[in-house]
């Protein structure tokens, strides 16, 4: 206990010293008063050690508290769960998500394995949608020659799922 | 199939005819998948939960793979039966601990597993005994597609499919292999293995996966990131990985059996010993003589047919499989004396160690 121990960010002599277990490893990191404020470590609402080690969280956090339009998560609670409330949160929360990804893997783009079947089953709706609408329009113009050719696509791309998804 | 009917029937780990390979026990790939436009299950509200695992359910018990297997809603097991298909690895301890609207579909042979509503909506899961990645993987790749058939799935092209975690994003895939390292634990290598196994963006586990001890030199090793790979990428890099553990055990038996054979047959001997005779055994102790036993077995000490054995003894031992067994619940002390006498049945039958022709 000679040599008291230093602010792991500015070498000041520590007197914040804080243990954390985060996904079963023990971080530790010894603070001057200055740093601990300045990091928010007396925030009551929590702090990630984790979040703190890693350089990510030297950058300015972005003013206010941005919210998922779809299922109301908020950074807050990414940053307490380190988990997204939805799939929408991933477009929503994308920039601080981006320069996470760099040092949590390989690459920033998928590479692998695409579902197919999911995928053209849903450009077969969006072309339906886009076939109902335009037919629908075309009624109202009294396009009819148009209208008769759009119903005929319309069951025939109805006809095609309609097979997909009873094999 | 009722859950009783699955406990009481062998699975692909305590069948005795699958072990044949030494070092590694068991293969096993998972991949996380969620349902599109739907909240993830941690932030999902309860009847949301239900309603999606119900879909969820419906449509993996419905897969030919799953035909006369087990579907069952978490919170119709009892805490004994969780227990169990924990130490078997075929649900996770978090699946265990999840409050409602979580749900479980495990195949007849419990090779595959779906995990409903643990962090993701469908947690997919294959697992087989001995070093068979091309297997698994296209096993579970089948499962997925058609799967895939009857569900829409979150996934951007981007960014792959979406995981409530980001550390999961992309393929969702863990391909793990569980192997038996006993001489790199003994000549005290293994600090330096997990070092550069982690160096090379691979995760070291012990045996029931995150958080627990490595009890009978048994180790889980598996790949961490998940996106800008593909799957076979991903499963080629770590079979390589392990394929070069292999042989660092393979050298270090040798080495062992070299410099001083003594020391080890003594180690050996002494295991065989406890086993048979031994009163009170907690889990960590029986593993590491099972593991002693297994070391015995591979360098041909013991008959190759007590492989299995051992085997299923690593799953048997367990707390949860000691108390089944006794048909009741019992405190760790009382454990500890059931599961020695399981263990003085079971090596009552077993020749004794022949020392005299012991090679790698």
């Amino acid at each position: 206990m000679a040599n008291p121990l230093k602010c792991d960010l500015c070498a000041k002599p520590a007197t914040v010293h804080l243990t954390q277990i985060v996904n079963s490893k023990i971080h530790k990191v010894d603070l001057c008063e200055a740093c601990a404020q300045a990091k928010g470590v007396t925030d009551p609402s929590g702090f990630s050690l984790a979040d703190l080690l890693l350089k990510a969280s030297l950058n300015p956090e972005p003013a206010g508290d941005t919210k998922c339009e779809s299922c109301g998560f908020t950074q807050q609670d990414f940053k307490k769960t380190g988990r997204f409330g939805c799939p929408a949160c991933y477009s929503h929360f994308s920039g601080i998500l981006e320069p996470m990804l760099d040092t949590m893997h390989k690459g920033s783009t998928h590479t692998g394995k695409v579902p197919q079947r999911a995928l053209a089953r849903k450009s077969l709706y969006e072309r339906l949608t886009q076939l109902e609408t335009e037919l629908d329009q075309a009624i109202k113009a009294e396009r009819y020659e148009d209208a008769a050719r759009y119903r005929d696509e319309i069951s025939q791309v109805r006809s095609t799922t309609g097979r997909k998804s009873g094999a | 199939m009722k859950i009783n009917e699955l406990i009481e029937s062998h699975s692909e780990l305590t069948d005795t005819s699958a072990s044949k390979s030494a070092v590694v026990l068991m293969t096993r790939i998972r991949l996380a998948r969620n349902l599109a436009a739907q909240p993830f299950p941690g932030w999902a509200k309860d009847a949301q939960k239900r309603e999606i695992r119900d879909q969820c359910m419906q449509a993996v018990a419905a897969l030919p793979q799953m035909k006369r297997g087990l579907a069952i809603p978490v919170e119709s097991l009892d805490e004994l039966q969780k227990q169990i298909l924990v130490e078997r690895h075929l649900i996770s301890r978090e699946l265990c601990h999840a409050k409602s609207g979580s749900g479980i579909v495990i195949s007849k042979d419990q090779s595959c597993v779906v995990m409903v509503n643990e962090e993701d909506h469908l947690r997919i899961q294959v697992l087989r005994s001995g070093f068979q990645f091309k297997k698994v993987w296209s096993t579970i790749n089948q499962l997925d597609t058609d799967l895939e058939e009857h569900m829409d799935y979150a996934f951007s092209p981007k960014l792959g499919y979406l995981s409530a975690c980001p550390t999961n994003l992309g393929t969702g895939i863990r391909a793990s292999a569980m192997m038996h390292l006993p001489a790199l634990v003994i000549s005290s290598q293994m600090e330096k293995v997990v070092r550069a196994v982690n160096q090379l963006g691979m995760a070291v586990r012990g045996l029931f996966g995150e958080g627990s001890d490595a009890s009978g030199s048994i180790f889980q090793i598996s790949n961490q990131t998940t996106l800008g790979e593909s799957e076979e990428g991903i499963i080629k890099h770590l079979h390589g990985v392990l394929t070069t553990i292999v042989d660092q055990e393979l050298n270090a038996r040798a080495k062992l059996l070299e410099t001083d054979p003594n020391k080890l047959f003594d180690k050996i001997g002494r295991a065989f010993g406890i086993l048979q005779n031994g009163y009170l055994l907690n889990s960590g102790e029986a593993m590491n003589l099972l593991s002693l036993i297994r070391l015995g077995i591979d360098l041909g000490i013991f008959a190759d047919g007590q492989r299995a054995v051992v085997d299923r003894l690593f799953i048997e031992c367990q707390p949860g499989h000691v108390q089944h067994a006794a048909k009741g619940s019992f405190e760790p002390s009382q454990r500890d004396v059931l599961r020695a006498e399981r263990l003085r049945l079971e090596f009552a039958k077993v020749t004794a160690p022949d020392f005299s022709h012991a090679a790698n």
